[in-house]
């Protein structure tokens, strides 16, 4: 017994020395690439909470890959300080350009200073921070989330302009302090405010997971007996809540209208199928535009403070169409 | 009244109960069940059914838990059953095959009992602290789920595999039924039988168990196998649900609501006794909590708030010293640190 706790204890031991090893030699190939020419790049993923965010990050990979810059990628499993924490470690990794997608809006300033001091320059992209001092990142690549939002309440008040009852709708809002939460519940508000009939009856976090949908959805289906609308921040929870409406014995796209924000597959799918009246696109292909972004900042070129991205929505019969020929 | 008062299972069963009547208080038909397309339809079948996996999750963790260990690693182990299923039925030709999706779920749980045995081996064969044992797989085990589904979420469109989670059998959830043969299950071999009492006596003191000759070894690595089967099968049901698996967000944290749900069920962390029964109550709790969120319109931005100082006060009103303080009770019962368990760790037969 004894003989062989030690045995597994030095087993233990030499795990650790190699993971420390591992580390150590990342380290110094990214020092080493930066004197290369080469630009090595940090990214902080927020997670892979949906198909809309693997996507993203499949673009950002394949993009480094093909524009010779050398990636290093984390998950942060939408957590903010394991974001942080990566970010941290890039800085201490010297690399050259740190992006990131930060998973809620604040609490950022500290660790954007101290890649400043450290002289890295940071770009965002897909979501915004709410810090004051602006020229603590080069960039803010991604959508116009509050835009997204005016757009799916533009087509519902289209779809219901001729109706003069109450419109009940029920709103699954994203993960709760994130930028696409936030902003998309604010532009959706913004248009269908300018008229009464509109009415948000229940409005909760699904946490833009599939899971969270279809549980949420389903107490609502059974505190409000009589609802219209469903505006979903993004498509997975939409899908979610798809199945429990079915499981109400109701019809979703009929019974319920349902507008949803992102295009991933699995929605535009069942926005063909007309389980979905709506989608706003969200392009997750940001790599390109990423990675030519990072050379010009490494460059010391001049770069636009916010950049967006091209963006179209989608009715079923567009669905169909674009359907056969979508990259994801 | 008084042995209903005194009943440990009093206090969770009456926060229970006052959810409830919250949840009545603001939707009136709450408590109503119908049948809607052949099957039992109502918010009441809904905590049932989406606290199922948690049920059994913390079903595990009880025994664990007895024999005073803890397993953080069942949520990772939640995320690798579902995507393995998920990930097998994806690749069939017929992905409503019956003999496939068995051959998924057989995987799955596969997985789960090797993972639950290699926690058990480290805590019971290598002597490491369960809490840093089992903190492998929970930080690694995200890793290898992600690993399987390639950080992509795996949808799958099987009816058979559908059953599991989402499906319905004699008008009840198929979840429910898998819940309630579980728990009869490790009711009838851990209270009809001396199994429960030699899981506690490993919890009330390893070494004098193994002298009275207690297999205890052998015991922990099975009672850790057992509680990852428990979230291997959660797994299964929770991916089911959704018809897709979900490497990063399934299971998530699920291991902090089941130790909580075990311990508003009156299970001491210390281990050497245990209640099925109260942990079961105590996830009921937890997913009513949830369910009285979304109904009663608490805003996103207050619910973690919210679920805290429901849990606060389950856990005050649970403390004997603290009602005697507050109710100034004169003290009928003994103070609360050593009770009853002792008594039942002599009972050992050798």
């Amino acid at each position: 017994m004894t003989v062989f706790k030690k045995m597994s204890a030095l087993l233990l031991a030499g795990v650790t020395i190699m993971a420390a090893a591992g580390c150590g030699g990342g380290g110094e190939a990214a020092g080493g690439g930066s004197g290369d020419g080469k630009i090595t790049m940090g990214f902080a993923q927020v997670g892979a909470e949906s198909g809309w965010r693997t996507a993203n990050t499949k673009s950002i990979q394949e993009s480094a890959k093909t524009a010779g810059i050398e990636l290093k990628f984390s998950d942060a499993q939408q957590k903010q300080e394991n974001q942080i924490k990566a970010i941290r470690s890039y800085i201490q990794q010297k690399v050259d350009v740190i992006a990131f997608s930060p998973v809620v809006e604040s609490g950022w300033d500290n660790v954007l200073k101290e890649a400043q001091a450290a002289k890295i320059p940071v770009i965002l992209t897909d979501r915004a921070v709410d810090s004051a001092d602006t020229s603590l990142y080069k960039t803010f690549l991604g959508s116009d989330f509050v835009e997204e939002g005016r757009k799916a309440g533009k087509w519902l008040v289209e779809e219901y302009k001729d109706s003069t009852d109450t419109v009940n709708i029920v709103e699954l809002q994203g993960t709760t302090g994130s930028a696409p939460a936030n902003d998309r519940k604010a532009g959706f508000a913004e248009v269908i405010g300018a008229e009464s009939k509109f009415k948000v009856v229940a409005s909760q976090t699904g946490d833009f997971t599939r899971a969270k949908g279809k549980e949420v959805m389903e107490a609502f289906l059974k505190s409000n007996p009589d609802i219209d609308v469903l505006y979903a921040h993004n498509d997975d929870m939409g899908l979610g809540a798809i199945e429990a409406i079915e499981g109400a014995g109701k019809v979703p796209g009929k019974d319920i209208k349902i507008i949803t924000v992102d295009a991933v597959k699995d929605g535009m799918q069942a926005l063909a199928d007309g389980k979905i009246n709506f989608i706003v696109e969200c392009s997750p292909i940001l790599g390109p535009q990423l990675m030519d972004l990072a050379k010009k900042v490494v460059a010391g070129e001049q770069v636009p403070a916010r950049v967006l991205t091209e963006e179209t929505t989608f009715t079923p019969e567009q669905a169909k169409a674009a359907l056969p020929t979508r990259p994801y | 009244m008084t042995a209903l008062v005194r009943h440990r299972l009093f206090w969770p069963a009456a926060v229970l109960v006052l959810l409830l009547a919250a949840n009545v208080a603001f939707t009136p038909g709450f408590l109503s069940i119908e049948m809607k397309d052949g099957h039992l339809y109502g918010s009441l079948i809904d905590i049932f059914r989406f606290g199922a996996p948690l049920i059994l999750v913390a079903i595990g963790m009880t025994l664990v838990i007895a024999t005073g260990g803890i397993d953080l690693s069942v949520g990772s182990v939640v995320a690798i059953s579902g995507a393995l299923a998920c990930l097998h039925i994806s690749g069939l030709p017929d992905q409503n095959d019956v003999g496939g999706v068995l051959a998924a779920v057989g995987l799955a749980l596969g997985l789960a009992l090797v993972l639950g045995a290699w926690n058990g081996f480290l805590v019971a064969g290598v002597g490491i602290q369960p809490i840093i044992a089992t903190l492998i797989i929970m930080v690694a085990g995200r890793g290898l789920a992600q690993l399987i589904t390639d950080g992509q979420i795996v949808t799958v469109n099987s009816d058979s595999y559908k059953l599991i989670g989402g499906g319905y059998w004699l008008t009840l959830p198929f979840g429910i039924l898998i819940v309630l043969a579980v728990l009869a299950l490790t009711a009838f071999l851990t209270r009809r039988l001396a199994l429960g009492l030699l899981v506690e006596s490993i919890g009330g003191n390893a070494t004098a168990s193994r002298l009275a000759g207690i297999r205890s070894r052998g015991l922990t690595v099975a009672v850790y196998a057992f509680c990852a089967l428990c979230a291997g099968i959660a797994g299964l049901m929770i991916s089911s649900n959704v018809s897709s698996a979900d490497g990063n967000n399934a299971g998530l944290w699920i291991e902090l609501d089941a130790i909580l749900a075990v311990v508003i069920g009156g299970t001491s962390l210390m281990g050497g006794r245990f209640s099925l029964g109260g942990t079961v109550l105590g996830a009921l709790v937890i997913q009513t909590l949830t369910t009285t969120i979304y109904s009663i319109g608490i805003p996103p931005e207050t619910t973690l708030l919210f679920k805290a100082l429901v849990v606060t006060v389950v856990c005050l009103v649970q403390s004997s010293a603290f009602r005697e303080k507050v109710f100034q009770r004169r003290g009928r019962r003994r103070p609360a640190a050593p009770r009853a368990t002792d008594d039942e760790k002599v009972e050992v037969p050798a």
